[in-house]
């Protein structure tokens, strides 16, 4: 059996949108974005007009995936913080419980000025992330009933 | 793990592509990449090595349309075939909603077949999932080659629950969308249990 899906109500999204607006402009960074572990892209703030997100989603999510299975060989449990620097961009990325913090700045800001934001930011993200899972977690929720009534022909018809 | 989000109106699912080295897995994914319409797909990156093999993964996502005011957005994965490539293909099963195991017909791979198979269920079970439980269909590929198993007998050494079958040439499209299809119609029936 896959796991329970995640829901995320829109309340929850704009409190999201909320802390990573905020994190962009205390951090002057270019892009504040959280992502699931599995890859899946779930709120972004800033620049984003020419990014590919969903491929940044998914390559962040393999990347800390990689860093955790080479964390756990030498005994680490996992690295928590992922830092890359390029000539003009960086990017930087820290592991929320089962969510990933990326940030995308350039010379406008300084790793440690992101570190520090991320951190108070993480606290806030933890907590509406939690509230996310608990919820996702009840069976009987009116969202949950809305695609029990999904029918075959819903199905068959997005493959017409 | 599906991912529902009702502010954008998104469900986001992952389909993993498995099975041995050169079995024609990243064909599935760059066939349905060149035969999509570009608003209802990405990129398709490819972490590939200098001779072309899978390295870590290749992704696309991929838009279907939308069931009951919810856009279906699937990730598409598929893993390194090659045996050493284990740990990566661990990694790459984590949050998975469907599987697609892609076998090589042709009689000299029977062997990598079976061991790739094996190789997912124990790394199924490593991430939790039992390969029973989830969504699954099995796909032979290169069915135009001289040299193949006949499906009996493939389907009598590889089929694991009575999952769809599917006869697929992936590097001229036979079967890709099918196999696709099949595979999505579980995930989106196992979404409406849950």
């Amino acid at each position: 059996m896959a796991d329970t899906p995640i829901v995320m109500r829109e309340q929850q999204y704009h409190q999201i949108k909320a802390v990573l607006a905020k994190l962009r402009l205390d951090s002057s960074a270019r892009i504040a974005f959280l992502v699931d572990k599995d890859g899946q892209q779930i709120a972004v703030h800033g620049d984003v007009n020419t990014l590919d997100t969903t491929s940044l989603a998914s390559l962040a999510a393999g990347n800390v995936a990689a860093t955790t299975g080479m964390a756990q060989l030498i005994g680490e449990k996992e690295f928590p913080t992922l830092s890359h620097e390029g000539e003009r961009e960086s990017i930087h990325i820290s592991v929320i419980g089962r969510v990933l913090l990326v940030v995308v700045f350039d010379e406008r800001s300084s790793l440690g000025l992101i570190k520090l934001r991320v951190k108070q930011a993480s606290v806030e993200l933890a907590s509406i992330f939690e509230e996310v899972i608990r919820e996702s977690s009840k069976k009987e929720t009116a969202e949950a009933s809305l695609f029990a009534e999904i029918t075959d022909e819903d199905i068959d018809s997005l493959f017409n | 793990m599906t991912f529902i989000n009702y502010a954008s109106r998104e469900i986001n699912c992952k389909i993993v592509y498995y099975g041995p080295g050169l079995c024609g897995k990243t064909t599935n994914l760059q066939y349905i990449f060149d035969s999509t319409a570009p608003q209802s797909k990405g990129k398709l990156i490819s972490l590939a090595t200098e001779t072309d093999r899978t390295l870590f993964f290749d992704f696309m996502p991929l838009e279907l349309g939308t069931v009951r005011g919810f856009k279906t957005r699937f990730h598409l994965y598929t893993v390194p075939g090659q045996v050493f490539y284990d740990a990566s293909r661990k990694l790459i099963l984590k949050g998975v909603d469907g599987v697609v195991f892609v076998a090589d017909s042709q009689e000299e791979r029977m062997d990598a077949n079976i061991e790739s198979l094996y190789n997912l269920e124990e790394n199924l079970q490593s991430q939790g999932y039992n390969l029973l439980n989830i969504p699954y269909v099995l796909q032979l590929n290169k069915r135009d080659l001289p040299n193949v198993v006949p499906i009996p007998d493939l389907a009598a050494e590889l089929q694991r629950k009575g999952e769809p079958v599917i006869e697929a040439v992936a590097a001229t499209g036979v079967g890709v969308f099918d196999t696709l299809k099949a595979v999505a119609k579980q995930v989106l029936t196992e979404l409406r249990k849950s």
